[in-house]
């Protein structure tokens, strides 16, 4: 999988591969609960959390109702402090606005920080194939670039990987180490993975990282890490270019902060994440560091499209993942079987929207509808009933498997006609009722394989409740 | 207090008409001690879950539609599963966004319809039971019962005074049990994996029992149980209540 090469169409198949896959689901099985355990202690010590959700909602819905006005008022005040924001329609046209700054600055090597719009347009394999080295310097990105991965979580993109892999892949990669070196712990593959970067950090020409937040009234951008490895990358090269799509605007730093408040607690269980750093325009005379130059590649690819329909929910989303942590499917299934850059309940949702539903159409079935993800979404986003619109537009548009539509005709047909439904039913279940009696279930029944595959299917009683019911006189004892 | 005697339709859902009509009993039972007047309607089907969550809005609204005047004449419509009652109450007003009268009409029916326990102890004050059962219980909460109505405490209160009974939660009580409708036909692999750490889960509990308030849920954690061969046995929380447990065998388990 690549961004340019969804697989959502082969979810099936992917779902198999991950079940199949025992390191990643040993991953999964302690990874889901840690962050479970962080977010709900964290929540726990905050009590005006939820009227923070609700603010934070509030300023998303005001900005997605005066889009324009935010981000022709960010570009205003970006240009105004010498810096230059590039608007791109679609991926090809951001990759083209980042190779452009890059051959303009004559870039052979850029760093990176975490950014989900660089996953979203393939930026890397696009530089590289333009003979620029892009080096990933958050320590889970640089570990799936060597493993040549997609992410497999929004906020912790190499979830799947174990430390195991971890020491294997910087075995095989830092050569210039001694070969018997132990990579145990954590520390160990840090502090390897530091003295790497350093080098990568100073020799950069260019820098290049995501954001959490543009904010109109200054024309700053906010990027929050763990690592300190975005201030790195924006600091010491001589350009930053910032890649952001359209709806990260919010108007005021108060905005920027209010939403800061549930957006670490959702992702991680931290209060603040380790550094929250605003940048704004390019080093100004009295600056002792910052870039020379400073771009901001703002990504359309769709989303405004989205605005003004009944999708438009979606666009309030930080990307702070507590959608997926708590998803019970992708807790089975992890990152990568979704097939594309954004995977769990808000991939269900945006994938569908941004490649397209005959691609992504599997997503937004493959939910139960707990509605847990919803439960802990920090910005209210009504991600259950979404993917019950693109089972709709799915639906409209003709593209549910055959048999799916086939058997739900025939069913609606019936239940829309009561009478003829306890007709249709009465027989059918006194037969199932009268096979199951003696051992009260089926280990497999034709046209239930997929049920019984992994459980057995209870009998009904055999008489339905309308029959009884009826027999009884309308009453609750048979009349005696 | 509650109405003098409210007139109750029993919406029985078309998993309990089908598959166990004891749990209607179960639920026309507590709700006549619960002081209402019961009456099944016959124009009823299912809530159109099936249709409405594999996107297909028309045959939902169509059968709501039929449904809706034959819920109209009652006090309350009363429904033994949270999913289906917050089906009714929560998704059939918006399926007539463009029809402003059917849109009343049914947010009317909306408005008075519950699920059974949370009826029982919310509308008619129940605050105790007059039933025995021999056993420890782990209960299952249903997502829709718990997210879209909010029923976590009324179903405990209730089963809290059922002589011989002892509760007790689950290691992850808020976990989807994989059933899903028909998510749990068309991804049969991830809805397995999902029941089967349920199941785990009600082993490790060491309970004997399983109650919870939706047959579909309770219907796909039995499958399971059983296939596995577990002894615990599987009971919609309305047959425990109404002290009915004696009248049928658990959920999944045969006469022999």
């Amino acid at each position: 999988m690549s961004a340019l090469h969804p697989t959502s169409r082969d979810f099936k198949a992917n779902v198999r591969k991950a079940m199949a896959d025992e390191t990643l689901q040993k991953g999964l099985a302690t990874a889901k609960l840690g962050f479970r355990n962080r977010r709900a202690a964290a929540v726990a010590r905050l009590p005006e959390f939820d009227s923070l959700r609700d603010e934070a909602r509030d300023i998303k819905n005001h900005v997605l109702a005066h889009l324009d006005l935010y981000l022709e008022a960010f570009e205003k005040r970006v240009t105004e402090q010498g810096g230059h924001v590039h608007w791109a329609r679609d991926a090809a046209e951001a990759r083209d606005a980042v190779l452009a700054i890059c051959r303009a600055a004559g870039a052979r090597t850029v760093t990176k920080g975490k950014s989900m719009i660089s996953e979203e347009i393939a930026l890397n394999d696009f530089l590289q194939d333009n003979g620029i080295e892009p080096v990933e310097t958050d320590l889970g990105e640089y570990i799936i670039q060597l493993r040549h991965e997609p992410p497999s979580h929004i906020i912790a993109p190499a979830f799947h990987v174990m430390k195991e892999q971890v020491s294997d892949i910087f075995h095989a990669t830092h050569t210039q180490f001694d070969p018997e070196r132990r990579l145990d712990d954590a520390r160990q593959i840090l502090d390897e993975a530091r003295a790497v970067l350093r080098d990568r950090f100073l020799a950069a020409d260019v820098g290049i990282t995501g954001a959490n937040f543009l904010i109109a009234e200054t024309g700053s951008t906010v990027i929050v890490t763990n690592e300190g490895n975005g201030d790195l990358t924006q600091t010491l090269p001589r350009v930053h270019v910032v890649l952001a799509s359209l709806e990260k605007v919010v108007p005021t730093l108060e905005d920027a902060t209010t939403i800061l408040r549930v957006l670490a607690r959702s992702a991680t269980g931290q209060e603040f994440s380790s550094y929250t750093t605003f940048s704004t325009g390019p080093r100004r005379g009295e600056d002792l560091d910052g870039p020379e130059e400073f771009h901001v590649v703002l990504l359309d690819n769709g989303r405004s499209k989205m605005v003004g329909t009944e999708m438009q929910d979606v666009l309030r989303c930080i990307r702070c993942g507590a959608c997926m942590n708590h998803c019970p499917v992708f807790g089975v299934i992890g990152g990568h079987a979704y097939g594309w850059v954004y995977p769990g309940p808000i991939g269900a949702v945006l994938s569908p929207s941004l490649i397209g539903i005959g691609e992504a159409g599997h997503l937004p079935n493959a939910s139960t509808f707990c509605g847990r993800c919803e439960e802990v979404c920090p910005m209210r986003i009504p991600l259950p009933k979404l993917m019950r619109h693109l089972r709709e537009r799915e639906y409209e548009a003709r593209l549910s498997p055959a048999a799916v539509r086939w058997g739900l005709g025939a069913w609606a047909f019936l239940a829309k006609r009561p009478a003829l439904y306890r007709l249709a039913t009465r027989i059918p279940m006194r037969l199932l009722g009268a096979l199951g009696r003696r051992r009260g279930r089926f280990g497999s029944l034709p046209l239930a394989g997929g049920w019984t595959a992994s459980r057995d299917l209870p009998a009904p009683q055999g008489p339905t409740f309308q029959d009884l019911w009826q027999r009884r006189g309308g009453r609750r004892e048979a009349s005696r | 207090m509650p109405d003098a005697r409210p007139n109750v339709a029993l919406f029985v859902t078309c998993l309990v008409d089908l598959f166990r009509p004891a749990v209607g009993f179960a639920a026309v039972k507590l709700l006549e001690q619960a002081g209402c007047d019961v009456a099944v309607p016959r124009a009823q089907t299912c809530c159109g879950q099936p249709a409405y969550n594999s996107g297909d809005r028309g045959d939902t609204a169509e059968i709501v539609r039929r449904t809706v005047p034959a819920l109209e004449p009652f006090d309350y419509v009363v429904l033994p599963s949270g999913s289906c009652a917050g089906t009714i109450r929560h998704h059939w007003p918006g399926l007539f966004a463009d029809d402003a009268a059917m849109r009343a009409r049914t947010q009317a029916v909306a408005d008075k319809t519950w699920e059974l326990v949370s009826f029982l102890t919310d509308m008619r004050g129940m605050d105790r039971v007059d039933a025995s059962y021999d056993g420890v219980a782990v209960y299952h909460d249903s997502c829709s019962g718990l997210r879209e109505l909010g029923i976590r405490a009324q179903p405990r209160k209730l089963l809290g005074s059922v002589a011989g009974l002892t509760v007790r939660d689950l290691r992850s009580p808020e976990e989807c049990c994989g059933f899903g409708g028909t998510f749990a036909v068309k991804y049969p692999e991830i809805s397995g994996r999902m029941v089967e750490d349920k199941a785990a889960d009600i082993g490790a509990s060491g309970a004997d029992t399983l109650l919870a308030g939706d047959l579909g849920c309770l219907m796909n954690m039995a499958g399971r149980l059983k296939r596995e061969g577990s002894p615990v046995r599987v009971r919609h929380v309305a047959e425990v209540l109404a002290g009915m447990a004696g009248e049928v065998p658990p959920i999944g388990e045969g006469e022999a």
